[in-house]
């Protein structure tokens, strides 16, 4: 801060700044610097990614395509407003499918060519539109037909603990931390939210207890982090050991032992909302959940809000962008971070707790089973946006459960495959096919203040 | 430290003199070095800290330490011994499941627990000499797991399908598990050096990949199940691809342990001997400045991930070839590659270093498994004590703190840096 040393600084950023500042941020993010040639180089990733899609449909669909009638079942038993099965005949509905989608890529590379950027809706359309000639070409001919409804309902009770986790992530990362401990976070959320409802008999207070558990776990991370300055991937890493250890540990050494006691949670019921839960296949899917999942959606929505247009969000964006400019106008940094990460963590402790009180029921060694490292991979995938990343989780979350469907119809695509396509998806739009990612500037660096 | 901050820093270097004055490269780097730049007596004493946290665990759940604690006021002796039994109960099956047995008849058998000590430090030891090399060229290889599956596919695939003479079969599964690992591991290198896609988040997935894909395999036949049998499990190995035996047939030792010791001396020449592993610590001290100086650190990145990937992919030869040889199933990467982390940082990524806290890793599980047989304390406190251990020795100033230990030298140290970064954060 001194003004002599400011001299010498100076004459340093003269002679080293052009080398030295666009190699730093090519190291720090790496694609940042491609970003800037992009800028100039037409990017052709999307609509070459078009045509793969297209060409798979091409080899699947068509010349590889299987005669036969599928069908797609709308409504319940028991639902109000029963719709009619639909009934497709497989073969030229891939036929179709393939040639919208052939014109999509196309349009993806004209548009390319005239310089203009492809749209996010375009992506959206061929993802439908391939999904549903994927299905009506795993279906055709099968005696059963594919519950749509229930391939929802499995999609969004999969997806709970990724979007708990990926708001969780999306938090930390944007107040500047990497969080790596996501799968720690909602193991102890899991194994907290099981003891506690057990022992009490109240799932709200083992609710609670999840999001303590949570923010513990954040707690370690943020000491470690911002107070000893350890590297974030590293401490996250550990601390997924740890937590994975110790909750094993413990369900050995205690749990198992009195299971009645310990680990028999009441788990929370369903709620149907009054009339929209009669809408069809939206109403099964969102307003027949228990109360994490109304939840959920209230804390989608308020991290959004909070996250673009409060004072708050506007300082943990600062704080994550430029720690340096936020600390100038007297925001405190570590602390908001350290508290930030804890609160990250809270909301994930959520997460952990819809295992244990809403979906499986009592605890079980590594229940997760790898969920926080794909609500990591959401919060990449969704580009560090609360919304963009729910919905990558909702995929994720969709694709797993899309596996599980397949494999009651007997699906001709080997369940290993479909398991893979969440984590092959992240690899590319890690690797920038899907679009740029570029994270928080400042995330994964802690702050030493001056 | 942020983007504007690198500039000023080349000013105050010839003043702070030293290399870690220098220092807005990438956190990992900073980290890395500060891990390297410890002392031995923190590595102690973290170890000795983790054992005390899990002695306290124990301690805390045990049944007869419950029980005794109920009148704890009335006689507090009852619950110090109840404490005292079950600690050192734990901790000596710990010691007898890992070291020497005293209860066996002769030495022979007594020093068993020492060969399945080094028997389960051997694929630790190569695989924390991948992550380690990944470290010091500031990689963070998390692929272990991926790297160990495909490798342990192609060393078994080669190890089962055809009769080879002696010798040539075991080089032969040999190269091919190093050659799947290589790739495994070359896939993340090459997406970093050309998309600037995040080593981390590539490892982790391909992780599940190739978890999938292994397991994709095993049960398909024709692929690497195993003729006759509905079971995800691949043939036995033919004898001429298995490791030798080096104490003959009555312990498990083999001769995977002496490939571990030559990698340690290949990776020791090649860090601090070849031109290759200097460039490599430049890459990882900084970036930056390596590019200045000439050096490809995009193609760094690739060579050192197919090294990487190479070394951990040993450790899958290991175990399919050594380890277990009747035939492996999806689950044969035994955690190891995420162990290999923890080895590697408790090694401060230096391979002497590496070896040693392989053979201590090594030491936790032979021990810990006799130790949830013996004294039905569950083999999971291992990770807790192994984890500890590594978040202890990232956190050196909370040891000296723990232990009200003086910081000799660090100050004198220290005061450079925190010159320098006062500078760099102006």
């Amino acid at each position: 801060m001194s003004s002599p040393i400011t001299g010498s600084g100076n004459l340093g950023v003269e002679v080293v700044d052009p080398g030295a500042v666009s190699s730093a941020t090519q190291h720090e993010h790496p694609d940042s610097s491609k970003g800037l040639e992009k800028t100039i180089v037409k990017s052709w990733k999307a609509p070459i990614g078009y045509a793969v899609f297209a060409l798979i449909a091409l080899l699947l669909f068509v010349i590889l395509g299987r005669d036969g009638l599928s069908t797609f079942t709308l409504s319940g038993d028991n639902d109000l407003i029963q719709l009619p099965d639909v009934v497709v005949v497989a073969r030229p509905t891939g036929l179709i499918v393939t040639v919208l989608l052939v014109v999509i890529a196309i349009v993806g590379f004209l548009l390319v060519r005239v310089n203009r950027r492809v749209p996010l809706w375009l992506t959206a359309v061929l993802g439908v539109l391939f999904l549903f000639g994927f299905l009506a070409w795993a279906d055709a001919g099968a005696s059963l037909p594919i519950q749509v409804a229930g391939l929802l309902v499995g999609s969004v009770s999969l997806s709970v603990p990724l979007i708990f986790g990926a708001l969780g992530g999306v938090i930390s990362e944007r107040v500047g931390v990497v969080n790596v401990a996501i799968e720690g976070q909602l193991l102890a959320g899991a194994f907290m939210a099981a003891v506690v409802t057990s022992v009490t008999g109240l799932p709200v207070l083992g609710l609670i207890t999840a999001a303590i558990a949570g923010a513990l776990v954040s707690f370690v991370l943020a000491a470690f982090a911002i107070k000893y300055l350890v590297d974030q991937v590293i401490v996250g890493v550990v601390l997924n050991v740890l937590v994975i250890g110790l909750t094993n540990f413990l369900f050995s050494q205690v749990l198992s032992k009195n299971a009645e006691i310990l680990n028999s949670p009441v788990r929370f019921d369903r709620i149907n909302i009054p009339l929209l839960s009669e809408i069809p296949l939206i109403g099964p899917t969102l307003f027949r959940q228990t109360i994490i999942v109304y939840l959920m959606y209230i804390a989608v929505a308020v991290v959004f809000f909070a996250l673009f247009h409060t004072k708050w969000g506007l300082r943990v964006r600062a704080v994550g962008e430029h720690p340096q400019a936020a600390d100038t106008v007297g925001i405190n940094v570590n602390g908001t971070r350290f508290w930030n990460v804890m609160l990250a963590g809270a909301i994930t402790g959520l997460g952990g707790a819809y295992f244990t009180l809403g979906s499986v029921g009592a605890f079980n060694k590594e229940m997760t089973a790898g969920a926080g490292y794909i609500a990591l991979a959401a919060v990449i995938f969704g580009q560090w946006d609360p919304i963009r990343a729910t919905l990558a989780a909702l995929l994720f979350g969709f694709a797993t459960n899309l596996q599980s469907s397949l494999g009651i119809i007997g699906s001709p695509v080997p369940s290993e495959f479909m398991l893979m396509l969440p984590y092959v998806l992240t690899i590319f739009a890690v690797a920038g096919l899907v679009g740029r990612s570029r994270g928080p500037a400042a995330s994964g660096k802690p702050y030493i203040k001056s | 430290m942020s983007d504007t901050a690198v500039a000023p820093t080349p000013a105050p270097t010839p003043a702070a003199g030293s290399s870690t004055g220098s220092a807005p490269a990438p956190k990992s780097n900073q980290v890395l070095r500060d891990i390297a730049g410890g002392s031995v007596v923190i590595s102690i004493l973290a170890v000795v800290l983790a054992l005390i946290v899990g002695g306290i665990l124990i301690a805390l759940t045990d049944e007869n330490v419950q029980a005794a604690s109920g009148y704890f006021f009335s006689r507090p002796g009852d619950t110090i011994n109840a404490i005292w039994v079950s600690v050192s109960g734990a901790y000596g099956a710990l010691f007898q499941g890992s070291v020497y047995n005293f209860g066996a008849l002769d030495f022979a058998k007594g020093i068993k627990p020492l060969t399945d000590t080094l028997t389960f430090a051997t694929p630790l030891i190569v695989a924390g000499l991948g992550v380690g090399l990944a470290f010091r060229a500031g990689m963070f290889n998390i692929g272990g797991q991926g790297q160990m599956l495909i490798a342990a596919a192609a060393a078994g695939w080669v190890g089962y399908s055809f009769p080879l003479p002696y010798g040539l079969h075991l080089v032969l599964a040999v190269l091919a598990g190093i050659a799947g690992g290589a790739i495994w591991g070359g896939i993340v290198g090459l997406l970093k050096a050309r998309t600037g896609a995040h080593e981390v988040i590539v490892t982790i997935m391909l992780n599940y990949v190739a978890v999938y894909l292994v397991s994709y395999m095993l049960r398909t036949p024709g692929l690497l199940q195993a003729p006759g049998s509905n079971n995800p499990k691949t043939p036995a190995m033919l004898p001429t691809a298995v490791y030798p035996d080096l104490l003959g047939p009555g312990y498990n030792l083999h001769a995977g342990l002496l490939v571990s010791i030559a990698a340690t001396v290949f990776v020791w020449w090649l860090l601090s001997r070849s031109s290759l592993g200097f460039k490599f610590r430049a890459v990882g001290i900084n970036p930056n400045a390596a590019r200045v100086a000439g050096i490809d650190v995009k193609r760094s990145y690739v060579t050192v991930m197919l090294l990487s990937g190479g070394l951990i992919g040993l450790a899958g030869v290991a175990q399919v070839l050594g380890t277990v040889t009747t035939g492996f199933s999806s689950g044969i990467d035994a955690g190891i590659g995420f162990d290999a982390i923890t080895v590697a940082l408790l090694g401060r990524s230096k391979p002497w270093g590496i070896f040693v806290a392989g053979i201590l890793f090594g030491a936790f599980k032979a021990g810990g498994f006799s130790m949830q047989a013996g004294q039905g304390i569950p083999v999971d406190i291992v990770l807790v004590v192994q984890s500890l251990i590594v978040l202890f020795i990232a956190a050196p100033p909370l040891v000296r703190a723990v232990f009200r230990l003086p910081t000799p030298g660090v100050a004198v140290k220290k005061k450079p840096v925190a010159l320098s970064k006062a500078v760099a954060a102006k």
